[in-house]
């Protein structure tokens, strides 16, 4: 008896979707024989993570203030994902969106909240989105390795923040910590039910909705997505790839600095060192697992949502790194590889 | 002065060096491997545990080399029999990789252990200016440079080099006349992330003899950049090495100086300067004759052969 794999053809619909829930099934299985071996028992940790994202009225809000910079990111990097440009920097293009939306916070002296708060926006994606352009204008000009250097830029970018917040931006008042001031009320978002669920949520839907829309139903995304599964025709068809490029990286990077302008507006109310546990990387799984879907970011969020508010109790009940957070998208990530795999092939088994 | 600077670029370059030996291997295979920054924390906190627990420097170097390399098979695995998109399972095993060395060495921070200690090679490093900082170096210092030399012959003077480079450019050739593509690639992702893991080491073993979460802080990157920056030759990685190297050593001299640029400022100059070298290499390879593997990054499907 031999096994041997073949080749079938691709399963589709509910079968598709049972076996990428598999997948994630079987990533936390693996998941748990680490937090074994970190001392905690795995069932009761899982059970805690489900009770505290979604076992409760807070418990939810909280998840969904974990989805919205989750959903602004996967979003943007998804948009790159179409055309096959792999920006894996979203975590900088947040700290740039982040630097944008303090710039205005601190500086600019009004009351209107609507004023502070257009203009925190616009300076955010102007400054997130010019970020992206840069690795955007390099791989469309000299084809430059987009990975890498938006990868390498976001050291730089959330270096950029500790110059500030331990230098120019440092708060007097703020006990000599690195932190900058606190945001005046007019520069805040609207919270809701009582909780910490804040409009950039409702903004983030959205912005889902737009880029489903163009994505989906214009032109302009018909061509993306030419660009992204057949450059040659692209170039055929009259499609300006270079211009694509530059532009589709500033969306990408834009709607990233839009996370970043949505937690410190909504959440966090002043520029700090860790304004991300890594909603940036977290991102690039979304986007994976999504199949580059607006509507499918948002349900994955969600769920990572749901992860980054069970890490927050672990941390506290069983003194867990959020770097477990990682250790789950890792597997998560290795095992879906696996389970696309599964999609299109099965063991058979051959008598010799 | 020159000494210290040369001295200290010499090793803030090794740990790079060693990881960008790696990547060349893997990549000459047609393997991109993005979990080098994920590997080389395996690799420190792999050897920083065993050298603490069984105080034996060497075990802790064989652990190193043992951990990641299994930790880099499961992408070599992924990328030849699960046909799985390199660039995702690279990045999953980066993030495994941050996850579980933080997790795994939280009971290590803090923890001392004695590191590396400088061997003087004798009249060499009586050298005025030079001697003392290229002679009187730890053993991974000079096993690094020794492995620049050993692989640049095994890859060019080897039969199984030959193989290997061919199985990069052109899998499908390489399968025909009877060369086992996927034995060749996984070998050459178990060796290339063990010696990433080895540069993770050096940190944790011989640099700043400690387990800091995090602690190899972008090198890896940087050493998957100046893969390309060295066109995948061995000899230049270590000059691509020793010049990001250069720039830390003298980011750092002139923080201790007490100048008044901030720290945060010249903290970032590694990562700009990479950036642009990558610039300049990928600007010539366009130009000119590239030595970039054909087949890199490339899913090989035996059911697909030609």
């Amino acid at each position: 008896m031999k096994f041997k794999l073949v080749k079938k053809p691709p399963v589709s619909g509910i079968k598709s979707i049972l076996t990428t829930l598999l997948s994630i099934f079987i990533a936390l299985l693996i998941s748990g024989i680490f937090l074994a071996f970190a001392d905690v028992n795995p069932i009761s940790a899982y059970k805690d993570i489900l009770i505290e994202s979604v076992g409760s009225v807070y418990g939810i809000t909280e998840t969904l203030v974990k989805t919205t910079p989750l959903i602004f990111c996967g979003l943007g990097v998804a948009v790159a994902f179409r055309m096959q440009l792999w920006n894996i920097g979203a975590e900088g293009q947040l700290y740039m969106g982040a630097f944008g939306a303090s710039l205005v916070a601190l500086h600019l002296n009004t009351d209107s909240h609507f004023i502070m708060i257009s203009l925190m926006f616009i300076s955010a994606v102007f400054f997130g989105g010019l970020w992206a352009l840069i690795p955007g204008a390099l791989k469309a000009i000299y084809n430059v390795n987009e990975t890498i250097v938006t990868l390498l830029m976001n050291y730089i970018a959330i270096l950029w923040v500790d110059f500030l917040i331990y230098g120019a931006w440092k708060d007097p008042k703020g006990f000599n910590f690195p932190i900058s001031a606190e945001f005046t009320s007019a520069a805040r978002l609207n919270e809701y039910f009582d909780s910490r669920l804040h409009s950039g949520f409702f903004l983030a839907l959205l912005c889902a909705l737009l880029v489903f829309i163009i994505i989906e139903k214009t032109v302009w995304g018909y061509e993306i997505k030419v660009i992204g599964s057949n450059p040659k025709a692209a170039m055929y068809a009259g499609i300006n790839i270079k211009k694509n490029i530059i532009l589709v990286m500033f969306i990408s990077g834009a709607l990233s600095a839009i996370a970043g302008f949505s937690e410190l507006a909504g959440v966090q109310h002043r520029l700090q060192h860790a304004i991300s546990p890594g909603y940036g990387y977290t991102a690039i799984i979304i986007a994976w697992l999504a199949k580059r879907s607006a509507f499918g970011v948002v349900i994955v969020s969600f769920l990572m949502g749901m992860l980054f508010v069970g890490s927050d109790s672990m941390q506290i009940y069983y003194q867990l790194p959020v770097a477990m957070v990682s250790v789950f998208q890792g597997l998560i990530l290795f095992s879906l590889i696996v389970a696309e795999f599964f999609k299109e092939h099965k063991i058979v088994m051959v008598k010799e | 002065m020159i000494s210290i600077i040369i001295d200290a670029t010499i090793r803030a370059g090794t740990s790079i060096l060693y990881a960008t030996l790696g990547e060349i291997i893997i990549e000459r295979s047609g393997i991109i491997n993005l979990g080098i920054e994920g590997l080389m924390l395996i690799g420190a906190l792999a050897g920083f545990y065993t050298t603490y627990t069984t105080e034996s420097l060497i075990l802790g170097v064989f652990a190193a080399v043992l951990v990641a390399g299994l930790a880099g098979l499961i992408h070599g695995i992924l990328c030849t029999y699960f046909k799985g998109n390199q660039i995702v399972s690279g990045l999953a095993l980066t993030m495994f990789g941050v996850g579980i060395t933080a997790v795994l060495g939280k009971s290590m921070v803090g923890q001392t252990i004695v590191g590396f200690k400088r061997i003087e090679i004798p009249v060499l490093s009586k050298i005025p200016i030079i001697g003392n900082s290229l002679f009187n170096q730890d053993i991974l210092v000079y096993l690094s440079i020794f492995l620049v030399f050993l692989i640049s012959f095994f890859l060019y003077k080897t039969v199984w080099g030959l193989n290997l480079r061919t199985v990069g450019e052109n899998p499908y050739a390489a399968d025909v006349s009877g060369i086992d593509t996927y034995k060749y690639r996984l070998a050459a992702t178990f060796v290339g992330s063990g010696l990433a893991g080895l540069g993770g080491a050096y940190l944790s073993l011989a640099y700043t003899p400690l387990w800091i979460e995090n602690m190899t802080a972008g090198r890896g990157w940087i050493a998957v950049a100046l893969v390309i920056f060295s066109s995948w030759s061995c000899k230049r990685a270590l000059f691509g090495a020793y010049f990001f190297g250069g720039i830390s050593a003298i980011q750092l001299r002139f923080q201790a100086m007490g100048t008044t640029i901030s720290a945060h400022i010249l903290q970032m100059l590694p990562y700009i300067f990479t950036i642009i070298v990558l610039i300049i290499a990928t600007i010539k390879i366009e130009k000119g004759s590239s030595s970039q593997p054909e087949s890199l990054g490339l899913v090989y499907d035996r059911e697909d052969r030609k």
